[in-house]
């Protein structure tokens, strides 16, 4: 079914109302005939930055790329005023985060809502440059961000005076060269400027001092693209998208990977169950096994059970059960797969993707590594159920630059409390009497 | 006894003196359009060994320095950054690179077998490229299809999902 022919009155799906795979995405004429670049217009002709701030906010729009935050009280931190020189806008398309594959979606079929969120946002914060940090993997999306944004700079819409006004933007896609960290804010911007992409000390914030020094606000691709939606359609709009759900605001790019009958990614009222991704979305899983765990929203999330599946998929309620909401796409844990295998290949992940610039990510994550392989070999060694203990606070919040490691000790912490009898299992059997 | 005579200039003569690197004409110009996307030259620095990789295929060490001079940094500080990435090669590779994604819903959906599937067919393991030059195989972080499960990338192309059983015809394309 296409999802552009059976456009909603309602506007419900506003992400992924255009969004038709088989046609590909829309053209500048054909995305402005359906009110593309309206929001924009209306933005830079009708209101103040400060009144767009104003309106996200009240919008309470919370960070799609993981953490939460609010948009607009992230936008309230840059300093505004005719003296307060280069500002800049990044857009995190860095999507790297293991089982997420949502703004590789967006940003493939709908390359010019990302360019028309770029600017107007650039103009809520009145940035004077842009920049689209892509990872190098993402071939097409890169490819089709530049064909709409040489639209778009050819329609006015990019470069000196956008739409007549005082104001001028630039705007650029940067492609990266692999490197999960680059998706730290601070690490991201290491890389944008052309540096190894090591993690900033916060303070100071980069929204006070970023790329090159200056004031800097870095947004998730599904974040930004809210943001013409609200503007158009007001904050009491987008608070009703999530119907009741959840105390949250919008939809949500949800999704499910894994041993699933049909896996994929869907725009839903957040506060959807992820029992309702699962069975309706995803069709269950696979071959009628049960499930085992599931994951709420990344690799760096804690492994939740079968009976949290009634949760709704918010960052205040998934967090109160012990995980964090993440990117909102789950994966799945057939009953017959290892739990210690599967966190294995989570602690290995997160062990190469070290920058290795603090040492209890550099060589605590290699050391649970070597441990969790022991154990999933059957040579496990009693003492080292308390030494992978003990790593999940070592490495824990507070302890590091960034949030790599903490996010590292998430799986494993869930899996160590929920799964503790396949650690055991794992342990080397004692040599016999001679 | 032979007694071995030892001459000062045959110790500080370079071994093999390697063909200077230079930049085409076609890179430099590249790299000059990268430039003007930023305020600051040093930005230019993962592009433009991003260029040079596209034409020559990996990054060797006698390019690093002349990179380095026309984004105007110093080579220490290009090589920092050239080894930081994965996706710069500093050995050559083959004809097609493989990138078979290695993370967890790929984990979840048959990586372990299409990866060990992968190095029976090539007879390389992970890191190595075919004797015939035609295929290196690396691990990949998440791909970001992770409905698509087991994925792999060969060069721009991602595919997913993969089973063992069809590498064989898969690779076949990729002459």
């Amino acid at each position: 079914m296409s999802l552009r022919s059976a456009a909603d009155p309602h506007y419900q799906r506003p992400l992924t109302r255009l969004i038709d795979r088989a046609a590909g995405p829309l053209d500048l004429p054909g995305f402005e005939a359906e009110n593309g670049y309206s929001s924009l217009k209306k933005s830079v002709r009708e209101y103040t930055p400060q009144q767009i701030q104003a309106i996200v906010k009240d919008a309470n729009l919370r960070g799609r790329g993981g953490a939460g935050f609010p948009a607009g009280v992230k936008w309230s931190l840059v300093p505004m005023g005719p003296d307060a020189g280069e500002k800049y806008l990044v857009c995190n398309a860095d999507e790297m985060e293991p089982g997420t594959f949502k703004d590789r979606l967006l940003m493939e079929q709908a390359p010019h809502q990302l360019i028309e969120a770029m600017i107007l946002v650039g103009y809520a914060i009145q940035a004077t440059r842009g920049y689209i940090f892509l990872r190098g993997e993402y071939i097409v999306a890169a490819d089709r961000l530049n064909k709409a944004l040489a639209e778009a700079r050819a329609a006015g819409y990019v470069g000196k005076n956008v739409l007549g006004s005082e104001w001028s933007f630039e705007l650029f896609v940067h492609t990266g060269a692999g490197r999960y960290i680059c998706g730290e804010e601070t690490a991201l911007i290491n890389s944008l400027e052309g540096r190894r992409a090591n993690p900033r000390a916060k303070p100071p914030f980069p929204q006070i001092a970023g790329l090159w020094g200056r004031p800097t606000v870095v947004n998730n691709v599904e974040t930004l693209m809210n943001v013409p939606h609200i503007v158009l359609n007001g904050a009491d709009w987008f608070k009703g998208l999530s119907q009741g759900k959840s105390k949250d605001a919008g939809t949500k790019m949800y999704g499910c990977s894994g041993r699933a009958n049909k896996t994929g990614t869907w725009e839903l009222p957040i506060g959807t169950t992820a029992r309702e991704l699962l069975e309706v979305h995803a069709g269950g899983m696979r071959d009628g096994k049960k499930l085992k765990a599931w994951l709420p929203g990344g690799a760096s999330t804690d492994f939740l059970l079968p009976e949290h599946l009634d949760l709704a998929m918010d960052f205040d309620t998934i967090a109160k059960a012990g995980s964090r909401m993440g990117t909102g796409l789950i994966a799945v844990v057939a009953e017959d797969q290892s739990m210690v295998s599967a966190v294995r290949n989570l602690e290995e992940f997160f062990a190469r993707e070290s920058c290795g610039w603090c040492t209890p990510c550099r060589d605590g994550l290699p050391w649970s590594v070597k441990i969790l392989r022991a154990f999933e070999a059957g040579q496990g060694q009693a003492e080292d159920l308390d030494v992978l203990a003990k790593l999940t606070k070592w490495l824990g919040p507070g302890k590091t630059f960034c949030a790599h490691a903490p996010g590292a000790m998430e799986p494993l912490q869930s899996a160590l409390k929920y799964f503790r009898h396949e650690f055991e299992a794992g342990l080397a059997k004692p040599a016999k009497a001679a | 006894m032979t007694e071995t005579i030892v001459k000062l200039a045959d110790l500080v003569k370079p071994a093999a003196v390697a063909a200077p690197f230079v930049l085409s004409d076609e890179e430099r110009h590249e790299i000059e359009h990268e430039l003007s996307h930023y305020p600051d030259s040093r930005a230019a620095s993962i592009e433009a060994l991003k260029i040079v990789q596209k034409h020559r295929g990996w990054v060797s060490d006698e390019a690093i320095p002349v990179i380095a001079a026309a984004i105007n940094i110093s080579a220490a500080d290009l090589e920092g950054v050239a080894t930081f990435y994965n996706l710069i090669f500093r050995r050559p590779v083959g004809r097609h690179v493989i990138k078979v994604c290695d993370s967890i819903s790929c984990h979840l959906t048959g990586y372990e077998e299409l990866r060990d599937g992968l190095i029976e067919h090539l007879g390389v393991r992970l890191g190595g490229t075919t004797p015939d030059n035609r295929f290196t195989l690396l691990p990949i972080c998440c791909l970001g299809a992770c409905d698509r499960g087991a994925t792999l990338m060969i060069d721009d192309d991602l595919h997913g999902p993969v089973e063992p059983a069809q590498i064989k015809a898969l690779l076949e394309a990729y002459p």
